[in-house]
């Protein structure tokens, strides 16, 4: 059944869109990085470690991770309200909770690391992109670190499993319907966030986990070339 | 025999050693494994990441520059771009100062030269009580990524002192990288500086002695 299945833009089963990765394009910041996968584009920049405020919310026995994720009023075809929302809150939450694990929060108590996450250009993957592009503008930051985060969506369409959704494949409608699962997973294949928006077994979730394992392999391989040629625009393997 | 790489957080420099794990390093089953984005330096005993970008991390004994953001009541607040202010008491100053006279010595935006002499749990304490060490009067202040320092500095103060002497200027370098440029004319300090923010752009390149040496042969 699942050779039949074709992707809306034509793509294989286990091929992502094409990805693409720059390091250090916001000069004033402490660190920065830029990920586009398809069209989706994030931007990150990362200030810090630096004096936390409000000084209540200091913690002593370790740093904090402060993400701000934020969609730019143009990256979608409707215009959205700039500013807080709901489900803005709610991801850059997500997104400090798939970071952190791999961070040395340790080695500066008291302090703060701020992470702005800006949305360009949306089509689908938002979280993943900005969670990409925030790990490597940490790296490039000085941030001690433990690990690299790659993060990527798997998803099911009807009954076929498939990996990098795009909008046009979020709003599929057929069958079941679509099932969205971004997962973010250390470069050690420790999983440190996953979602799971729809439904699946269990067996299947396994292997859409499995699936983006390889997925993420590839991301990582773009990060450590972006992070290795600074101010060099990274392109993935054309397919 | 050293050799240099760029290695990002959690790579693996190298496997099966005998060398032992330096800074910003951990080894993990007979693997060194970086902790941080930046330079590995790879020799037979030691391993370590030279971090190459983020904000200065205040070390006890360093010197630094920085700009007095408050007079309180028993000392001053310094602003040195760390994570942290630091605190320069009214006992660290080596002259007698009155109480109600702090901000004759050091008043708000002023520049100051100090050396940490303590990092504790409550922040860093800065001294002026050795000698080129106070208030900056003239020049410029240069300011370059904190990470670039030892490049400025050479080896042993081999950069430091080709600018020294090819543009009569004297130069403090602060670990915070802060650069104070003191000259007989604008002429040369902006010469300096122009030196100064070069060798920070191209501090990756091999041959910078030469190619600074170039910039002065030129004027």
């Amino acid at each position: 059944m699942t050779n039949e299945f074709k992707r809306p833009d034509g793509r294989k089963l286990t091929e992502m869109r094409p990805i693409a990765a720059q390091v250090g394009i916001i000069p004033n910041a402490d660190g920065s990085a830029m990920f586009k996968s398809g069209k989706t584009i994030a931007y990150a920049a990362v200030y810090g470690p630096k004096e936390h405020h409000p000084r209540n919310k200091r913690n002593p026995k370790q740093g904090t991770l402060r993400c701000t994720y934020n969609m730019i009023s143009f990256s979608v075809n409707d215009r959205i309200r700039p500013g807080l929302s709901r489900r803005s809150t709610e991801i850059s939450k997500i997104t400090e909770w798939a970071i952190a694990p791999a961070l040395n929060l340790k080695s500066f108590p008291g302090m703060v690391i701020d992470v702005h996450i800006n949305i360009i250009q949306a089509d689908a993957g938002t979280r993943c992109a900005g969670i990409n592009a925030a790990v490597m503008a940490l790296a490039h930051a000085g941030i001690p670190m433990k690990d690299m985060v790659s993060s990527v969506s798997a998803g099911k369409l009807d009954k076929t499993l498939v990996i990098d959704l795009d909008k046009a494949e979020e709003d599929f409608e057929e069958g079941e319907g679509p099932t969205d699962i971004p997962v973010s997973m250390t470069h050690s294949g420790e999983v440190t966030h996953l979602q799971l928006d729809g439904k699946i077994n269990k067996e299947e979730l396994k292997e859409a986990i499995n699936m983006a394992k390889t997925a993420c392999e590839e991301i990582y391989e773009i990060q450590k070339k972006a992070l290795k040629n600074v101010g060099k625009l990274i392109e993935g393997d054309k397919k | 025999m050293t050799e240099r790489k760029i290695v990002i957080p959690g790579e693996i420099i190298i496997e099966n050693t005998e060398a032992l794990p330096g800074e910003n390093t951990i080894k993990k089953d007979d693997k060194i494994i970086a902790q941080k984005y930046g330079l590995a330096e790879i020799s037979d005993k030691l391993i370590k990441v030279i971090a190459l970008s983020g904000t200065y991390i205040p070390r006890r004994g360093n010197t630094i520059i920085g700009e007095v953001e408050n007079v309180l009541f028993n000392g001053w607040l310094i602003d040195f771009n760390g994570a942290e202010k630091g605190f320069l008491s009214l006992t660290e100053v080596p002259m007698y100062v009155n109480k109600d006279g702090l901000e004759e010595v050091l008043k708000i935006g002023d520049m100051v030269t100090a050396k940490i002499w303590n990092i504790n749990k409550r922040g860093t304490d800065l001294s002026i009580k050795s000698r080129g060490l106070g208030k900056i009067d003239g020049g410029i202040i240069v300011k370059v990524n904190s990470n670039k320092v030892p490049r400025i500095i050479g080896k042993e103060g081999s950069m430091v002192n080709l600018i020294k002497e090819n543009t009569g200027c004297n130069l403090t370098v602060g670990q915070n990288g802060f650069v104070h440029i003191t000259g007989e004319s604008i002429e040369k300090e902006l010469l300096a500086k122009k030196t100064v923010l070069f060798i920070e752009k191209n501090s990756m390149d091999s041959g910078l002695t030469e190619s600074v040496t170039k910039i002065f042969t030129k004027n």
